[in-house]
């Protein structure tokens, strides 16, 4: 093989890291950007019948601004669903997150029994598709045939309907929960099997008992974990579509509209409105950025501050 | 040297690779020059495929493929999302109300030409719903849903109460049940089925849409709607009728326990009632539904489905030789009846049915019953926003219900979605 010259060592090299790009980038554009780019244009555009809106050509897609943005944001229903995601959103984090890691720190404290056991107990509701966790919950939300009625009549709780306007965000927050905790609870605990275990010592020496170790050591130890479990949890949740869409058929206390995502679900499957749902959803993504970079701000410096 | 070339070659091999992968999926479909016509249908009437295998060992040369569908409101909305991706089925089953949304985003062809043969194989009012009041031919009717009024027979004795002739019965002997025994109703109103709410609106003699030269005129909330929503508001108010959503494992066990002692329904029902009520074989029996006025002797419509052919087929011809086939021929009914449970649009199917379901062994003469019933059923034209409108449907009586609040206004809250949706799209309103 004869050296090349160095003008072609230099093309080289400066082809390559491109061909080596190439495969995100490709899939960048096919898969996100474009489908970004066709939800922006549609979302500028509507349909025209002329006529009674039947037979042929009767139907055009004319350019209308940010109309639909427009009314997307005018909604009232809209704001009202963020209302009641933000509701939800704040019981499920303070909830999931909390006993999460609750448990992280029983699983990994010294003393508890059956470890391993309790681990995969805690984590298997993740495994199950929430469209089936919905479902499952929602047939034990139902009070002739659930035993979940059965032990509150026990106790004298005569006719509580779980399904109602005022209980049913709790009835879905249960569902996030009983799926949610358990990858939460395995993101912390690996976490916390990678602290070395000198720390510990060294904490017992000082004087320090499990309690002072787990809030102490363990928990500052384990911020960054937190963080990232919390941004994803926000993200989750605020998208929340899963439990209401699948609730909806057995409650009356579920709208097409209880949160943003079902809106844009309900307008462009339902009702046929694809422009409407782009302007929505794409209102949608801008504000669920906005929580999350709040979020990642306010702790950055707590968090990662010995990284920077 | 070697290292650095071996990797700008998997790369590149890896860029390629990703490239036909993308491309794979797009490529140009030759339509088959020689071979038997590829034909797929979108059902979910159950059994199809058996009927379909019964069409393909007769026609070597028109292949027909059943890909089995979920009902309701999702089937209409996966069936457009095809059609605008350009890969829908050539064959689909459309509910009667959902073909007005279908012709508007051209989802569905205009077959005139092709079935002008077996027009008069179907009464008026059902032709009707498949052209909707329009020159074209958009598909073909297979099944009809005309409404009856089911009830237990056991527990109509038990509790002392007729069968009720007109409403006004309905509502007193509703009142008389429930007093007797706070844990059974008479029956129930669902804010899931605006399909339902149709059927009986239809009975009133409501006219939702309907065309006065070149505009749509919308009559949701008209007199004889507005009847039918007080009707039930009074009774869902005073908490007489049952308001649970229906369609559930709770449902089923009241149905199936006797909690819920009638229902109106359409002439489907034995299927639902055979799967969810088992313990009520033999117990049920059917009558005309309650009349507004005595006298009177009407029903409505509450579901049925007609064959569409899509606008993007590229067989349409032998598409519309199968459908007419399917919803036409003597063997196709008989098979459409036995298999898949189906009542049959077309008049000669009718005269097939002799045997009462198995459930309602009791009643000999059911289908005797149920072709008189069917004989007095009324449609309305559907507009082009039926979903809109059944969606405002479930969403205005959930929370009517929810808070005991006036069926009235929400049958308003329903009228105006479905008249500003109108507005929007820019279809020309005629002034009520």
């Amino acid at each position: 093989m004869t050296t090349p010259t160095r003008g072609a060592r230099a093309d080289r090299a400066g082809a390559t890291p491109y061909l080596y790009l190439a495969p995100a980038v490709v899939l960048f554009t096919l898969f996100i950007a474009a489908p970004i780019g066709y939800t922006a244009y549609l979302s500028l555009r509507r349909v025209q019948f002329s006529g009674l809106g039947l037979g042929k050509k009767s139907r055009t897609e004319i350019f209308v601004g940010l109309d639909n943005y427009r009314t997307a944001v005018a909604d009232g229903e809209f704001w009202a669903g963020w209302l009641r995601v933000l509701g939800y959103a704040g019981l499920v984090l303070a909830l999931m997150l909390g006993l999460a890691l609750v448990f992280a720190l029983l699983l990994d404290s010294a003393r508890v029994r059956l470890a391993r056991f309790s681990r995969i107990a805690i984590f298997l509701p993740y495994a199950v598709p929430g469209v089936v966790a919905t479902l499952l919950w929602g047939f034990l939300y139902l009070p002739s045939l659930s035993p979940i009625h059965a032990t509150l009549r026990t106790f004298g709780f005569e006719n509580v309907d779980l399904l109602s306007p005022s209980t049913v965000m709790f009835s879905m927050v249960n569902v996030a929960i009983w799926g949610g905790t358990g990858f939460n609870m395995l993101v912390l605990y690996t976490q916390l099997r990678a602290i070395p275990r000198d720390y510990y010592e060294a904490a017992r020496i000082d004087g320090a008992g499990e309690l002072a170790i787990a809030l102490r050591v363990k928990v500052p130890i384990l911020a960054p974990a937190l963080v990232l479990t919390t941004v994803f949890s926000i993200i989750a949740t605020i998208q929340v579509f899963t439990e209401p869409m699948t609730l909806r058929p057995i409650s009356n206390a579920v709208s097409s509209t209880w949160s943003p995502l079902m809106k844009v679900y309900r307008d462009a499957f339902v009702t046929g409105d694809l422009y409407s749902a782009a302007a929505t959803s794409l209102v949608i993504a801008a504000i669920s950025v906005v929580p999350s970079l709040l979020f990642m701000r306010l702790v950055r410096r707590q968090a990662f501050g010995e990284e920077r | 040297m070697r290292t650095k070339r071996l990797r700008m070659v998997m790369s590149a091999m890896l860029v390629g690779a990703l490239a036909a992968g993308c491309s794979g999926g797009g490529q140009e479909e030759t339509p088959q020059e020689t071979g038997p016509v590829e034909l797929t249908f979108w059902t979910w009437a159950p059994n199809m495929d058996k009927i379909a295998a019964v069409w393909n060992a007769a026609h070597p040369d028109i292949k027909v493929t059943v890909s089995k569908q979920a009902g309701g409101d999702e089937a209409a909305a996966k069936f457009l999302t095809a059609a605008k991706a350009g890969n829908a089925p050539d064959l689909v089953q459309a509910e009667y109300q959902m073909l007005p949304s279908f012709v508007a985003a051209e989802a569905v062809a205009d077959i005139k030409g092709e079935v002008a043969g077996v027009r008069d194989q179907f009464s008026d009012g059902i032709w009707n719903l498949v052209t909707l009041g329009t020159d074209g031919v958009y598909g073909l009717p297979q099944d009809s849903g005309p409404m009856m009024f089911y009830y237990r027979t056991d527990l109509f004795t038990k509790y002392g109460i007729a069968v009720p002739k007109t409403w006004d019965e309905y509502a007193a002997a509703a009142r008389t049940v429930h007093a007797k025994d706070k844990t059974v109703y008479l029956g129930g109103f669902s804010s899931k089925d605006p399909g339902w709410f149709a059927g009986l609106s239809q009975q009133a003699g409501a006219k939702w849409w309907s065309i006065t030269g070149e505009a749509w005129k919308v009559g949701i909330n008209d007199d004889a709607t507005k009847k039918v929503a007080d009707f039930w508001g009074g009774l869902a108010k005073d908490g007489v009728v049952d308001t649970q959503a229906p369609w559930t494992p709770e449902w089923n066990a009241a149905l199936n326990g006797g909690k819920i002692m009638s229902w109106a329904s359409a002439v489907w029902a034995p299927g639902v009632l055979s799967s969810n009520a088992p313990d009520g074989k033999g117990k049920w029996a059917i009558a005309p539904l309650p009349q507004w006025s005595a006298g009177e002797n009407y029903s409505g419509f509450w579901g049925g489905s007609s064959i569409a052919i899509a606008e993007g087929s590229k067989h349409k011809k032998a598409a519309a030789q199968f459908a007419s086939w399917l919803n036409t021929d003597a063997k196709a009914l008989d098979l459409l009846i036995k298999e898949a449970a189906i009542y049959p649009a077309a008049k000669s199917g009718q005269n097939l049915m002799t045997t009462a379901p198995e459930y309602f062994a009791n009643q000999a003469d059911f289908w005797q019953q149920a072709t008189n019933i069917a004989g007095t059923a009324r449609g309305f034209t559907f507009g082009p926003n039926v979903n809109v409108a059944y969606s405002a449907y479930k969403d205005a009586f959930d929370k009517a219900l929810q808070n005991k609040s006036s069926f009235t206004d929400a049958l308003g809250a329903m009228h105006d979605a479905t008249v500003a949706d109108m507005k929007k799209s820019g279809s020309p309103l005629a002034s009520l």
